[in-house]
């Protein structure tokens, strides 16, 4: 066999050699990406498991969720009023006036009195259920009606004798606004002057 | 004669750089996927333990819909107790 002949061979046996060891080599990679995409799939099939109810369970959630808020919402304003309801609401989430209550549109552009400043917080209903309840804790004229520390034990006693089956309707207090016999100086932030 | 050693030449001067070159080239693009698709996986298998909690929800659920049950007896009661605010306020 010539020389030239034996060349030849050798080249096409390093070129047959090159193809194999790096096509082999490339199957073993993509048998490794196979593998990996199987487990991605796995992984992304019980994602798709496990959050398949959870849209249907967090709108019910939220579903009752809203008619809670509809619920006190309504409850709030229908007893304590509108303007003291966003006054109410802006004392213990201040700027949440501007934001206003979801069914009551009007609620945005009530201006809201300061009741935060001048209650203690949850004092609103007490407020209205008579002059012995404690606003005037925070009062720079003068202390509470009543001690505040023994408010239910005030309550009870405003009633010795049982609670009258019908009684009249007490009439609201404190009197928030211009129109108040208090007055208090103009808040620096431009709010109106909150009065008790 | 010649020309069988100029295609030895080209053989192993041409062609077998020129497949070297492309084979390598395909076995370094898939090598390199590998560790792509791994961390794919991983975060993937990651992100279904995250949701082991989700069945926690119906639980969720149910104690939500007993929150607002109590407070609409509760707004009920109130209701009852408290007067109702002046219109003219």
């Amino acid at each position: 066999m010539p020389a030239a002949g034996v060349v030849m061979i050798v080249a096409v046996v390093l070129i047959i050699a090159a193809l194999v060891y790096y096509l082999v080599s490339t199957i073993f990679a993509l048998r490794k990406i196979t593998k990996g995409l199987d487990d991605a799939i796995s992984g992304v099939a019980g994602i798709i498991e496990k959050s398949a109810p959870v849209n249907d369970v967090v709108t019910t959630i939220n579903k009752n969720l809203d008619a809670g808020v509809d619920l006190l919402e309504g409850l709030l304003v229908k007893k304590a009023g509108m303007a003291d309801a966003v006054g109410l609401v802006d004392g213990l989430y201040p700027g949440a006036a501007a934001q206003g209550f979801r069914n009551f549109p009007e609620s945005r552009t009530i201006r809201a009195p300061r009741i935060g400043e001048i209650y203690t917080k949850g004092t609103l209903t007490l407020a209205r259920l008579g002059r012995e309840a404690p606003i005037a804790v925070k009062s720079p004229l003068g202390p509470a009606l009543r001690d505040p520390a023994y408010g239910s034990r005030s309550a009870r006693a405003l009633y010795p004798g049982g609670r009258p089956p019908a009684p009249e309707p007490l009439p609201r207090s404190p009197i928030i606004g211009t129109g108040s016999p208090v007055q208090y100086p103009e808040g620096g932030d431009g709010a109106d002057s909150g009065a008790v | 004669m010649a020309l069988e050693w100029i295609g030895d030449g080209a053989l192993l001067l041409v062609v077998l750089p020129v497949v070297i070159y492309l084979l390598r080239g395909v076995l370094n693009a898939a090598k390199s996927i590998v560790p792509s698709v791994q961390q794919v996986a991983s975060t993937a298998q990651a992100g279904s333990r995250d949701l082991d909690s989700a069945a926690l929800l119906a639980t969720t659920q149910e104690q939500v819909i007993k929150t607002i049950e109590s407070a609409a007896n509760y707004g009920g009661s109130l209701d009852v107790i408290l007067d109702d605010a002046r219109l003219e306020e």
